[in-house]
């Protein structure tokens, strides 16, 4: 089995990560006027790339989620970043 | 199998050599007069079963892709549609994509008319392949069978077999002692977690040779005059004024008339080549065979509990498939989570084969979509077609998808049956939902 970092917990195994879909993707906002096409954009049009893939995944037992990169093809992760924003 | 490709290719290398000394004697047509002909002289007047040409400067339609999809389409265009002048180019070798890999399920027992509209014509196409092509697809009308394990599945069981027969298709439920008459190797026994208490049967489901259909169609479309050029990939497309007049290629530049992508789990990166995006994702499907064993399974049969299906091949082996990989891949092999997934799977179903050793394990990338539905039409590019999003069920489809994707490139516009796959549906909302409706991956 491939390890995973998770920025909370560390390594773990892969079977406790789940994808939540690509990064970057910013919902429209509903009260305001939106096209079919820009809905259609946002719940269904996907980069897929072949090669490096920016993530959001989610550990689930310490239910993180955060900003995986990873190289669809090798499978390599090439880095993580956090979601949540630092407060001070 | 792949390894049978690969030395097929071998022998199409090595032909051009022997061709002109045999070529009076040369046996073109399968049929058990020249195999006993060819038995009495050695067989050394095989001829290949396709020519390995170089591509030509132009053609009127080029297909990226010669997998099932594209081989069907470049025959369909020069049978039914009158175009010849017609190229398959294919990356690597001739069905080496997800068409040699698949676990070869063919069924028409969707929920949506739109959908069986196209899978049945499918299967109907399949009944008569072999005759059509000459070329023998072993397609085996052994039946498929979704298992139902509890009484919430069997309500849902008649909900989609009520649905089935309103659409024409020969589905029905057949009870534990008739599960049990025609496939004695599952689990009946009585601490089954997932016991079994009949089945949603569909007879005229079955298997095919999945080789032999990549090959059947492109020796029967190589007759009719299209060129199949292997080791020809495609890395970019050519545009003049804003539309598509043709293919970037490592063989060089190709101009068609029309383009059409049929590259299944390589469909977003061809679009990325025409500058769109599309609603599809890629994910690795695996699948296993065992060592060869004595006949044991005449039929296929899912457990949509544990998410895996099985049947056997005519070798022996047994086949076995499952759920997609949870991740987006375009990794094209084998990984342990979804083996031990799909293995698990297995021996809950039929405990009988816990000893049996696997001899493969092997990935093919999918191009799923959100309804779990082909995406087929015109693209933002003019000139470029898509044939793909057929996902984890699409070697059924091919005689199907064949057909219509060869109305699109010949007439600019679609066939009835690929209308309602048209991409256009995710931007007015009329998805043809299988996934959510029929609730099977394959
Ligand atoms: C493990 C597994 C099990 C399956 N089981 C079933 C089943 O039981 N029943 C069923 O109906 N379906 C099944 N499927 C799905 C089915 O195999 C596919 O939907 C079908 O084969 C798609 O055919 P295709 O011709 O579109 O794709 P492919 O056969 O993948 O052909 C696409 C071709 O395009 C080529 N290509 C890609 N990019 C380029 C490029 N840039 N230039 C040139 N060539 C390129 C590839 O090399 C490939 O050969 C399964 C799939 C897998 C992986
Ligand atoms: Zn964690």
């Amino acid at each position: 089995m491939q390890r995973f970092p998770c920025p909370f917990c560390g390594p773990r195994d892969e079977r406790e990560f789940h994808f939540a879909g690509e990064a970057g993707k910013i919902r429209p906002t509903p009260s305001a006027a939106q096209s079919d096409t820009d809905w259609a954009t946002y719940l269904y049009e996907a980069q897929n790339p072949r090669g490096p893939s920016r993530e959001i995944w989610v550990h689930t037992p310490c239910q993180e989620y955060f900003i995986m990169t990873r190289d669809t093809v090798s499978m390599e992760v090439l880095g993580t970043e956090q979601l949540r924003k630092e407060t001070l | 199998m792949l390894l049978g490709s690969v030395v097929y290719i071998t022998y199409l290398d090595a032909s051009p050599l022997i061709v002109p000394h045999w070529q009076d004697h040369m046996t073109n047509k399968y049929s058990a007069f020249s195999l006993f002909r060819e038995s009495l002289r050695g067989h050394k007047g095989w001829q290949p079963a396709w020519r390995s040409p170089k591509p030509q400067a132009e053609y009127d339609v080029v297909i990226i892709g010669g997998g099932g999809q594209g081989l069907a389409t470049a025959y369909y265009l020069a049978k039914n549609n009158g175009i010849k002048r017609v190229a398959v180019l294919e990356k690597g070798w001739l069905g080496g994509g997800n068409t040699g890999r698949n676990t070869t399920t063919i069924r028409s027992n969707y929920f949506h008319p739109e959908s069986v509209a196209l899978y049945e014509f499918s299967l109907n196409l399949y009944e008569n392949l072999s005759r059509e092509l000459n070329y023998n697809v072993m397609f085996s009308q052994r039946g498929l069978m979704t298992l139902i394990h509890s009484e919430p599945d069997l309500e849902m069981a008649n909900r989609t077999v009520n649905a089935m027969q309103l659409n024409g298709i020969d589905a029905t439920i057949i009870s534990r002692a008739e599960v049990q008459k025609r496939a004695p190797v599952l689990n009946f026994r009585d601490d089954a977690r997932y016991p079994i208490h009949g089945a949603v049967w569909q007879g005229r489901a079955g298997t095919a040779r999945h080789d032999a259909v990549a090959w059947g169609y492109a020796r029967a479309a190589d007759r009719l005059g299209v060129d199949i050029i292997q080791n020809c990939e495609v890395t970019g497309l050519l545009t003049e004024g804003g539309i598509c007049k043709g293919v970037e290629t490592n063989q060089g530049t190709i101009r068609a008339a029309r383009v059409g992508s049929a590259v299944a789990g390589n469909s977003s990166v061809v679009a990325d080549m025409a500058g769109y995006k599309l609603p599809i994702q890629s994910y690795a499907l695996q699948a296993f065979v065992s060592e060869p064993l004595k006949p044991i399974m005449n039929t296929v049969a899912l457990s949509p509990a544990t998410g895996t299906y099985f049947c056997q091949s005519d070798k022996g082996g047994v086949v076995i498939g499952g759920a997609l990989d949870r991740v987006p891949s375009y990794g094209q092999r084998g990984n342990l989570p979804m083996q031990e997934d799909v293995l698990s799977g297995l021996l809950e179903m039929a405990p009988a084969l816990a000893n049996v050793k696997l001899l493969r394990h092997w990935a093919g990338i999918v191009d799923v979509t959100p309804d779990s539905s082909p995406v087929i039409g015109p693209t933002p590019l003019p000139g470029f077609f898509l044939n793909g999003g057929w996902g984890t069920g699409g070697f059924k489809a091919i005689p199907a998808g064949g057909t219509i994707f060869a109305h699109l490139l010949a007439t600019g516009t679609h066939h009835e049956i690929s209308q309602p796959f048209d991409p256009s549906r995710f931007t007015s909302g009329r998805l043809v939902d299988e996934g959510a409706a029929s609730g099977i991956a394959h």
